[in-house]
């Protein structure tokens, strides 16, 4: 088996004292041949004519977008995924120099010149192609052959899918190569001698591959549950151990593996967020106080507000609900109609809205009900939690009201108007308790941007409250705005949040609207902590949902199996060449086959062994179960839970699974050949066979070769030909 | 070291036999006494005592075990019955399980999310007790009056009653310790919110009863082969049909007892004191008896069910044409209308899919925003005469009915609001690559877009399209698309009705098919039509869809407060079950909080034991309970984990009442968890000191669930008067959680 391991000693001769003695000082190199073989392949098929189709390929389009706002430090949002993926491709970008400048609006657009396409999908690349010797690798550290990583590697080598996806600026290649470091670090730790603490380093590495891979795309967390469970499964084996020092092992463990991945989690957002100090398209996402960090938009106007809500005060007040938009409560010259389209009755006081622009009819002023002045005393008297306040609209000085009469679109609900006096018996109830709900002491001061507040009307006790009904033509489309009687728990449509702010000088009307008209401006900085950011930013990404659209190349887990779909990721734009995810049909079909076996036989030994028939040696059945666990576990935990996802799935979220199911094949054939085949005729036979199985792999690997590379431009009949399914959604161009 | 653990374990339980064959010397040699028979002590230095104290020790144990029981079954049934008729009116969802119990009584068919064992019962308990089915249960608050509702409510009372008594046996049986036992019966006894949901006319306490006695009789039958191990196997078969037929919830006890079966045939593969032979039967019996029979009995339910009710209901659109003809009154039995479909016929159009619906139209207008704003079309599960179509030529109206043929081009117009059938290539509301289906034009004038291809599936052009048995497509002339029923429930705007749609991939599947369902044409002749009789394993399969569609389909409406899995646990919120105001006669269905939060403490108690237990023996040390501890609470805690976890991947609308399955394990865990927790007080005191503190800890339980009890009791035998928040109120101060509503 070792036999593919050329050893080459060079030694090197030294500063001799006794020209007849021991040599002193000598370096011996072990080169391992076929590695180095497989690896230059590898970067071979993945990286020659990295820059070939010189046009947006698929999901380039997406992820491209973040690439230029990167270049740009422009801050954004992706549910898709942390941002230490984007921020590769980023990097990548960064050092061919790109600029930002381009627009990614359609899949097939050219690069200009401008652009280094090349140093685009570099680092893509090179993840995937060490994804090859990490195999090999990998299938060693589980202490199967060299013959068998070579067979993993080979199997990896000649997947065209993996190849397409490599090749692009897409993330799976880099999610798959921390997966594949995350376990050949641990699996090394784990197998070096208990004595040395270097092994620790390998831990380490375990760990930050683990943090990097999570980072990369969500579905990293369930190879590195698996890690976790791997890890931990031994460490308690450990536990019963008593020639060690339980304790400081574990710790270190728990160290490496839990503490240091999260703290690197965690990092990523802090470059993140470092890097994107600018407002930009998504800003409106955030709340005010994260708006207020970023460079430009928000923090631009309230730079310098003052910071304690006072009697007196001008404020915009926004509702800290971003579903459906964000928006600011909002009045105008318009009165509900006496009778809505259903026939209901309203009270016909002035519309009460939340408007998702900046307008001078979101300026409300903060009144004390015991006092006429509209303007800020000196010292100024702050508003705190518990206050009862009065709310008067900027430019018609009508008082915020509610009232026993129901909402125009949620008739479970109280009306919210600008009171008018009709003479209709129907008193004004316009007063409204400050409710902090963030607050720190019961006394709080409510604070401008960071304080969110809750109104409560003191006659009804029903909350003021964003409804998120749209009102009809009669309301100009605005977002309804309602009291809620039933207040239960926290939500945040119930919270408002003071955005603009001034203190508020004239007294009169006519001075007052041109005060509201001229812009905020004083100067303080505030800033806003990096946790608070970093839990903020997290909890929108995992919470602001996208909405769900089907894609023609969709595809549900179960079809993946048997590679039911495609995807075409690129046609030329006058020819038939063309690039379509297609995965080497043989190897999935020898990939399903190793997963069943593998299965069956893990059945029938566990069974047997139950009954206290040990076909296999305690050693070879420890490295054979250990097999299971990574490979087959691995698969599983990539797999199944897509079966439970809501989200819109594609091909390519197999890949991960199907690497685990490539180290797998090869580490059963030899099991297979060395524990289940006694004759020599039968491991010929199965050799035999194996040779077949890898030419066939091979050769369906340059059949599709030309929807890998898109090049060579094939022929209508050669395209038909291609298409060995029914399903497979191959394009062709008619002349 | 652990299996030095398990040895002394097995020691300990070899010595308790031999007891056992003392104290009962008329029992036979050979076999073993029944385990549920014993009532073991549970203090092990008793078995090095002289025989003669032991056995009268052993006999005041048993006088001990027998009074224990009384008093949980008499503690039971006298909270769950006390005031069993008060309020006399309609209670929560009494208007929906006593007007189906009504429904078996008068033999109507309707149609319901859950499976129909739990309804059927209640009918039956109510026809038992002189219930005549007239009541019509319309909504809650409703009075009973004169009408004999105490019969169902006193059956559900008995069932709930029964649950405490099962716990008691369950822990008895895992932990061999009354103490135990008695601390998980107490905390079901004494909690409000088990008695308030096992005194009405629901299907919880029903449900309950029979994954309770799942449970029971699972953890029973531990003797193979003998007379009682297959009576304990056929009783757990029996109940797990049973649960599953009251709710699917049942599934998860199920899940349960699978579990535990796996692990027993696991650990008897084990055992190679047994042959092959011996696990083969093992094996055979527990398919027999956990598998086919329960599946027998699940199918003779249904069984019944579809022979008591023969008559139409309200549930008859629902299901499938050919369903329907079985139901006296409903137009389809013995339906007699004119065979092939003709030209100026007033039709109903039924789609394909089980659940599909008649194709419906109304006066709304699709809104804004969402597509052209013409006349919604929409697919309808209820009957109505909104489902009316009547058929017409391409152009002009014929005089004399004609017969349609595959191929012809038709048009369909609304008879209510006479627009045509009408699509275009506007994306529809839902499924936005398929186009638009409205209502278009006036008095049956429109435009091309109203014309319609009719095909009869697999057949040829010239064919007769045939009522009720030819399955038939509509092709759009225009677009080519064919007329779709996608199964998605429309927003409130489109009334949840289910949308329809024109879909431009002809795929024959059952969305694109349509069948003919009511046929009127005065000018033709009726002729008697046998309709295919379905089978009795179609209707099965044809209702259980149905059920399962139902259940998805209970999705939260808006401004509707949801409850949260995690909300249960914590006893957040509760339900209203009766009255509102000061005035009213109120019941409140809330868990009592101090037993809820002292579950919530044990569970975490519960793990952090056995983390402590569990390294503690892979050290080597041995530990007196961790038996127990592991098998029997590790039961527990997989049974309150499968009754309870799966609630957060479910879409459906979710109930606070949903946690009591749950609740019920978690109380019987609690039970082991803190009897062994007062048990292991010898860890820090010595004996006579470890006694005491075990005694004063039992005491101060004892007193913390009665006095929690005298508290909170009147959430369940009702409240009048101010509400909580104000100082007259009899729950003054005990509103301790502002989400609290009494």
């Amino acid at each position: 088996i070792g036999r593919h391991t050329v050893s080459r000693t060079n030694t090197l001769r030294g500063l001799n004292h006794s020209p007849g003695g021991e040599l002193p000082l000598v370096v011996t190199a072990q080169v391992d041949l076929v590695l180095v073989l497989v690896s230059l392949l590898a970067f071979w098929t993945r990286l020659s004519r990295l820059s070939y189709p010189n046009a947006v390929v698929f999901d380039e389009v997406y992820y491209g977008q973040f690439v230029s706002l990167y270049m740009k430090r422009v801050f954004f949002i992706d549910d898709s995924g942390p941002p230490l993926g984007h921020m590769i491709l980023a990097f990548g970008a960064y050092l061919g120099g790109f600029d930002g400048n381009f627009l990614w609006n359609r899949i097939g657009a050219d690069y200009p010149s401008s652009v280094s396409v090349w140093s685009l999908r570099l680092l893509p690349a090179l993840c995937g192609s060490l994804c090859v010797p990490l195999v090999y690798l990998l299938t060693l550290e589980l202490n199967f052959s060299h013959l068998a990583a070579l067979g993993a590697a080979l199997l990896l080598l000649l997947e065209n899918s993996l190849i397409v996806q490599s090749r692009f600026m897409l993330l799976e290649s880099v999610l798959i190569f921390f997966v594949l470091l995350a376990f050949l670090s641990y699996l090394r730790f784990h197998n070096a001698p208990n004595s040395s603490w270097s092994r620790f380093s390998w831990l380490l590495l375990s760990g930050a591959s683990c943090a990097a891979a999570v980072g990369v795309k969500y579905m990293g967390v369930f190879s590195y549950l698996l890690l976790l469970g791997v890890a931990s499964l031994h460490t308690w084996n450990l536990i019963g151990d008593h020639t060690l020092n339980v304790c400081v092992q574990c710790v270190c463990r728990f160290m490496c593996l839990v503490v240091v991945p999260v703290l690197l989690y965690v990092f990523w957002f802090y470059i993140h967020l470092g890097l994107l100090s600018h407002s930009g398209p998504h800003d409106q996402l955030m709340s005010s106080a994260f708006q207020a960090s970023l460079q430009g938009g928000l923090s631009r106007i309230t730079q310098g507000q003052p910071l304690e809500v006072a009697y007196g005060s001008q404020v915009t007040l926004r509702s800290s609900a971003s579903q459906p938009i964000p928006c600011w409560l909002h009045s105008h010259r318009a009165n509900y109609p006496v009778r809505y389209e259903n026939g209901r009755g309203s009270s016909h006081q002035q519309q009460v809205t939340c408007y998702p622009f900046k307008d001078v009819n979101n300026w409300w002023i903060i009144k004390d009900p015991g006092k006429q002045k509209l303007v800020v005393g000196s010292p100024p008297q702050p508003v705190r939690h518990g206050d009862v306040i009065q709310l008067v609209h900027g430019m018609t000085s009508r008082f915020l009201n509610s009232h026993d009469v129901a909402a125009p679109m949620s008739p479970h609900a109280q009306e919210v108007s600008g009171y008018i006096d009709f003479n209709v018996s129907m008193a004004a109830q316009n007063l409204w308790r400050v409710h902090i709900s963030n607050r720190e002491a019961e006394s709080d001061v409510w604070k401008t941007i960071l304080s969110e507040v809750r109104l409560v009307h003191v006659n009804t006790s029903a909350v003021l409250k964003l409804s998120g009904v749209s009102l009809p033509d009669w309301g100009f489309r605005q977002l309804e705005v309602v009291a809620e009687k039933l207040f239960k728990g926290h939500s945040s449509v119930l919270g408002w949040t003071v955005e603009e702010h001034r203190y508020g000088t004239s007294q009169e009307q006519k001075e007052r609207e041109a005060e509201l008209h001229s812009p905020t401006h004083i100067d303080i900085d505030r800033k806003m902590s990096f946790w608070a950011k970093f839990l903020e930013l997290q909890w929108k990404m995992l919470t602001v949902k996208q909405e769900d659209s089907e894609h023609k190349y969709s595809s549900s887990p179960l079809e993946w199996i048997t590679m039911e779909t495609n995807i075409a990721y690129w046609l030329h734009s006058s020819t038939n060449a063309q690039i379509h995810l297609i995965g080497n049909p043989v190897s999935w079909g020898v990939a399903n086959l190793s997963l069943l076996a593998y299965q069956l036989l893990a059945a029938v030994y566990l069974v047997r062994r139950r009954r206290g028939i040990k076909d296999l040696p305690d050693a070879v059945w420890c490295r054979f179960s250990c097999l299971g666990c990574v490979c087959v576990g691995g698969w599983v935990v990539n797999f199944v839970p897509f079966l439970l996802m809501e989200k819109t799935l594609f091909l390519y979220h197999y890949l991960p699974a199907l690497c685990y199911l490539y180290v797998l094949s090869p580490a059963l054939l030899e099991h297979a050949h060395t524990h289940l085949l006694s004759s020599a005729i039968q491991r010929q036979a199965l050799g035999v066979c194996v040779s077949a199985v890898l030419l066939t792999v091979f050769l369906s690997y340059r059949n599709f070769c030309p929807l890998t590379y898109g090049s060579p431009e094939l022929s209508a009949n050669q395209l038909q030909g291609l298409r060995w399914r029914e399903t497979w959604d191959i394009l062709y161009r008619h002349r | 070291v652990s299996v030095q653990g398990r040895a002394n374990f097995k020691i300990l339980r070899d010595t308790s036999t031999l007891r056992n064959r003392k104290s009962f010397p008329t029992s036979a040699p050979n076999t073993p006494v029944s385990k549920g028979q014993s009532c073991p002590t549970g203090n092990d230095a008793q078995s090095s005592n002289g025989t003669s104290a032991q056995f009268s020790s052993r006999l005041s144990d048993r006088h001990m075990c027998t009074v224990l029981l009384v008093l949980v079954v008499g503690l039971s049934f006298s909270t769950r019955l006390y005031k069993i008729t008060e309020p006399p009116h309609v209670c929560w969802d009494e208007t929906h399980f006593g007007k189906m119990g009504s429904y078996y009584i008068n033999r109507t068919f309707f149609f319901d999310v859950h499976p129909p064992l739990g309804k059927m019962l209640i009918g039956l308990a109510g026809y038992m007790t002189g219930y005549d089915g007239t009541f019509p249960f319309m909504k809650p608050g409703d009075k009973y009056e004169h009408h004999n509702y105490w019969g169902m409510r006193g059956f559900c009372a008995v069932l709930g009653s029964l649950l405490p008594i099962f716990a008691y046996l369950i822990v008895l049986e895992l932990s061999r310790s009354e103490t135990a036992a008695l601390i998980a019966a107490s905390l079901l006894i004494f909690d409000t919110g088990c008695i308030t949901i096992s005194q009405y006319i629901l299907l919880d306490p029903i449900l309950m009863f029979f994954i309770m006695a799942a449970v029971l009789s699972m953890v029973k039958f531990n003797q193979p082969f003998s007379a009682s191990w297959w009576l304990w196997l056929v009783l757990t078969g029996v109940n797990l049909a049973g649960a599953l037929g009251v709710k699917f919830v049942g599934l998860f006890v199920i899940l349960l007892v699978g579990l535990n079966t796996v692990w027993d045939l696991w650990r008897l593969l084990g055992d190679l004191s047994l042959s092959l032979v011996d696990i083969a039967k093992h094996f055979l019996a527990r398919v027999v008896g956990l598998i086919l029979f329960p599946l027998f009995f699940y199918v003779t339910v249904f069984a019944i069910h579809f022979v008591v009710l023969n008559k139409s209901g309200p549930g008859d659109g629902f299901f499938s044409s050919a369903f329907q003809s079985r139901l006296i009154g409903n137009n389809l039995h013995n339906a007699s209308m004119p065979e092939y479909l003709a030209y100026g016929s007033t039709i109903t159009v039924k789609n394909l899919r089980i659940a599909g619906g008649y194709l419906h139209s109304h006066w709304h207008l699709y809104p804004e925003g969402v597509g052209a704003r013409q006349q919604q079309v929409t697919a309808y599960l209820h009957k109505d005469y909104n489902n009316l179509w009547l058929v017409h030529r391409q152009n002009t109206q014929s005089p004399t009915p004609d017969l349609v043929r595959h191929g012809d081009i038709i048009r369909l117009e609304h008879k209510e609001t006479t627009r045509n059938l009408h699509s275009h290539l506007h994306e529809a509301p839902l499924t936005k690559k398929h186009f638009q289906v409205t209502g278009y034009g006036n008095n049956g004038t429109g435009d091309a877009n109203d014309l319609w291809q009719v095909e009869v599936c697999g057949g040829q052009k010239g064919d007769l399209v045939k009522v009720l048995r030819s399955k038939v497509r509509f092709l759009h002339r225009a677009t080519g698309c064919v007329l779709y029923s996608s199964g998605k429930t429309l927003p409130k705007w489109g009334w949840e009705q289910v949308e329809v749609t024109c879909s431009p991939y002809l795929k024959e599947t059952p969305s694109s098919q349509w069948n003919i369902e009511d046929h009127i044409n005065p000018k033709l002749p009726n002729i008697s039509l046998s309709v295919l009789k379905p089978h009795f394993l179609e209707i099965l399969l044809e209702s259980h869809i149905v059920m399962i569609r139902g259940n998805s389909g209970l999705k939260p409406k808006d401004n509707e407060m949801n409850s949260k899995p995690w909300h249960w646990p914590i006893n957040y919120q509760g339900l209203r079950f009766s009255g509102v105001n000061e005035t009213e006669y109120r019941v409140y269905l809330l868990g009592n909080p101090v037993l809820w939060w002292m579950n919530l403490a044990s569970l975490g108690l519960y793990l952090i034991m056995v983390a402590v237990a569990s390294v503690a023996l892979q050290r080597g040390f041995s530990l007196k309970h961790s038996h127990v501890l592991m098998r029997g609470g590790g039961l527990l805690l997989l049974g309150w984990l499968l009754h309870y976890a799966p609630f957060y991947t479910m879409g459906r609308v979710l109930y606070y009442h949903h946690y009591f399955p749950a609740m019920l394990f978690s109380s019987m865990l609690t039970g082991i968890t803190l009897d062994i927790l007062l048990k292991s007080a010898d860890l820090l005191l010595r004996p006579p000191y470890s006694d005491w503190l075990q005694r004063a800890g039992q005491l101060v339980l004892l007193f913390t669930v009665l006095h929690s009890f005298y508290l909170f009791h009147p959430l369940s035998y009702g409240m009048t008067g101010p509400l909580a928040h104000e100082p007259g109120s009899s729950m003054a101060g005990l509103k301790w959680m502002d989400s609290w509503e009494f």
